[in-house]
This record gives C-alpha cells, structure tokens and sequence, in this order.
C-alpha cells in the first residue's frame, strides 16, 4: 500500500468511527462555542475595544476545544489497543501519523466552520475582512496545530497525567502557530494595510515546512518498540 | 574520576577570583551603580541554559539515532541544569530589570522568549517524571528536546516582528560600549559558569547512570 493511500485509510477510519460517535466534534464545538461567549465578558457591554482583541479570543477557543478533541481522540486509539495494532502493521507507522494529523485538522475545520459565523454574529465583526488570507490564516495555523497536536497527544497518552501533560507541553511549544493567527486575524479586523499580516503568514509558513519535516524525521525513532 | 577532580578543584580556586574581578575589579557603572553587578551572573547564567538545552537537543538526537541510554541520561541532566540557570536568568533579570528602566518585567522579544524556554524545559522534566518505562520516556523526552529546541528562534523571530511593527526595541543589554575591564569580569565570569556546568553536568550524570542501575536491580529483585 503506497504511503498516502494509509494515510487516506487511516483518515477515513477516524471519520466513519466520528460519524457513528459523533463525540468529538461535538464536545469541541458545545467547549468552542461556550468559550466564545465566556470570554465576552471581558468587555464593558458595546464596548469597541473588542474589536482589538476578537483574534485572540477566536484562536483562544479553538485552541482550548482543539486540546480537548486531541485527547479525546487519541485516548480512544490508545482504549482498545488500536494504536498498538496500527504500529504493527507493515506500513510507515509515520503515514499513521499523517492520518490522524489529517483526521484532526478536519475535526478541528468543522468546529472553525461552524463557530466562526457565530462568532461573526455575537461579536459583530468580520474576520473575513481578510479574504483569501484569512482563509490561509485559519488553514496554516490549524495544520500546525493539528501536527503538534497529534504528536504531543500521542506522547501525553503515555504519561500517568495525560490531560495537564497535553497543554503543558504543547502550548508553549504552539506559541508561533497563536501568535502569528492572532495577530493576522487583528490586522484583518481592524482594517489595517493587508501587506502587515504577508510576515506573520510566512511565520505560519515555515513553522508548519519545519515542524511536518522535523516530525517526519523523528516520528519512526519514536514509535519503535 | 581524576579529571573531575582537578574540575572541581579549578573550581575552588577560580570562583573567588571570579567574584573578585564582578565586586572588585571591574569598576562601578556610572548609570547604574552597584546594580550593574548582577550583569555577570545573569549574562553568564543566560548562555549557560541556552548551551546546556543546546546539548540535551544534540544528545536527543543522539539517542534516537544510536539508542543509547547514556545520551538519555546527558539529555535529561543537561535539561535540569539549563533549567536551573534559566531560572537564575529569570530572577536575576527583573531585578536589574527594576533598576535599568523601572520596570521588573516588559514583554521584550528577548524576555518572552526565555520565559518561553523556561516553560518548554519545565514540560519536558514534568513529562519525564510522568512515564514509567524507560524506554518510552527516553524516546518520547527526546522528541520533546529536539522540537523543544527548534522552537525557540521561531519564537524569537515571531515576536521580533510584533515589536517591531508597534514600537521599536529601546532596551538593549549589554550595550556596545562596555569598559574592557567590565569585559574582562563578564568573559572570566563565562568561563566559570562554563566549568561550574560541567561540574554539575558530570556529577548529574553520574547520578543518573546509578538511579538507572538501581531500578533495574530493584525491578530485579
């Protein structure tokens, strides 16, 4: 089986078990969309002030209900033995890997898709102001937080504390993916020069080149038993 | 064993000295006055955590390649000092921080970058004392210290571009003009902390290689 038919395989396995559970999607988008309204209450009611900030609580959300979903996830690979089995089987084991980032960055795309037009409505702005950028913004910043994601979920699994051990590793390791989707998101909203976010996208660029590269050469030494 | 102890003896011998060139030697800075004297530890400290998370990255690498537990147990010292120091680099610096420009902490590039660090190498002890097999943890560790590692002049870079589009970078350390004899303190100040890490380095070691025999004789038994 050639490499990108696992990693095919792999993906579509997680999306039928998604669809018959429906579990994880839906507690990350209830988690997404209740942080989305908590975090309203940092401003004074009609205050413009939110306007400067409405990227990070965006990304915050995501963020906080994407930890949720990767544990979520990877903790019903590792429940049934599955992921051991998957490891023996004569492929790539980094193709399984590849899998999951997919299968993860799709689950995160359906939360964004559906919290984005409510956040849009709630916080009266656009964040599409951006165009085709902010679709880049959102689609760079969750492959790279689907790649770490994947890869610290599949470590934090293993440890005795599994659900402090996934933020504390992967947050600040996740800094630039937060950093440069944030800021970009507020250059859009705020209607400044487009040109401002061009840096922050390379930033997303490379961090996501590295990181895929980086983790592709590893990932086979760290599964090895 | 020999070679340790001619290290630490060095040592004994140097540090005084050491002391003498930061409190003595080197003369009082003008602006700053006696406050300026924490520049050797901090500066000293600084390089330190970053060349000692420089060896766990390299020793990490190390591991997964030859799969050897004695890079494991280099990569998990070296990460302990660095943290160690880089603590001592985070304490030091909001002090004279205080005292440089009023402030204990400002969100410089540099500043959050090291905070960043702290909190990267806190995650990878943490996960280390939260696997039980020694084999996983040796593996999943290193990833940790390779990409870890790799992260950081992201990091640096990313938010150099935030600083740089709002207000521009007014606080440098160090500064170009440093009097040679505040030179002369700062480099000899580098070179004990040098030696004083592979001091630690040798003995954490050492202490690491026998836990390992330990457990395996206690899973034994």
């Amino acid at each position: 089986m050639s490499y990108f038919n696992t990693v095919l395989c792999i993906f579509r396995k997680d999306i039928l078990e998604e669809f018959k559970s429906k579990e994880v999607v839906n507690s990350m988008l209830v988690f997404s969309l209740l942080v989305v309204v908590v975090f309203s209450f940092i401003f004074e009611p009609g205050s413009d002030m939110k306007n400067e900030v409405v990227g990070g609580i965006l990304w915050m959300s995501f963020v906080f209900a994407g930890l949720l979903g990767l544990n979520k996830s990877m903790m019903t690979e590792v429940q049934g033995g599955n992921l051991q089995a998957l490891l023996l089987s004569p492929v790539d084991p980094s193709s399984i890997f590849f899998g999951k980032v997919l299968s993860n960055f799709t689950f995160m795309a359906m939360v964004e898709i559906i919290t984005i037009p409510i956040f849009t409505v709630l916080y009266n702005v656009n964040v599409f102001a951006g165009g085709a950028l902010t679709a880049a913004v959102f689609f760079l910043g969750t492959y790279g937080f689907a790649v770490l994601g994947t890869l610290f979920s599949l470590i934090s699994v293993n440890t005795r504390t599994r659900e402090v051990m996934l933020p504390l590793l992967l947050l600040p390791i996740l800094v630039p993916v937060i950093l440069a989707s944030v800021q970009s998101l507020n250059i859009f909203v705020l209607g400044h020069d487009h040109a401002l976010a061009y840096p922050w996208l390379k930033i997303l660029l490379i961090f996501d080149i590295i990181f895929t590269a980086v983790v592709f050469a590893v990932f086979d030494f760290i599964v090895e038993e | 064993m020999n070679k340790e102890k001619i290290l630490d003896a060095a040592l004994i011998l140097l540090v005084p000295v050491g002391l003498y060139m930061a409190f003595i030697y080197a003369p009082v800075a003008k602006s700053l006055g006696p406050n300026q004297k924490i520049f050797y530890f901090h500066v000293a400290s600084a390089w330190i955590s970053f060349f000692a998370f420089f060896v766990t990255f390299c020793t990490s690498i190390l591991y997964l390649i030859k799969d050897d537990f004695c890079f494991d147990d280099i990569a998990e010292s070296s990460a302990e000092i660095g943290l160690l120091f880089c603590t001592i680099v985070l304490t030091t610096g909001p002090i004279w921080g205080k005292a440089a420009w009023g402030a204990w902490w400002t969100w410089d590039p540099r500043l959050t970058t090291t905070a960043i660090l702290w909190f990267i190498y806190v995650g990878y002890i943490m996960l280390r004392k939260f696997i039980d097999e020694d084999s996983k943890r040796a593996r999943f560790a290193a990833a940790v210290g390779i990409i870890g590692f790799i992260d950081v002049p992201i990091v640096f870079f990313s938010i150099r571009i935030w600083k740089n589009t709002i207000h521009p970078n007014v606080v440098q350390k160090g500064g170009g003009g440093l009097h040679p004899m505040m030179l002369h303190a700062m480099f000899f100040a580098l070179l004990i902390f040098t030696l004083l890490y592979l001091s630690l380095l040798i003995k954490r070691v050492r202490f690491a290689r026998a836990k390992r025999r330990f457990d395996a004789l206690e899973r034994a038994s």
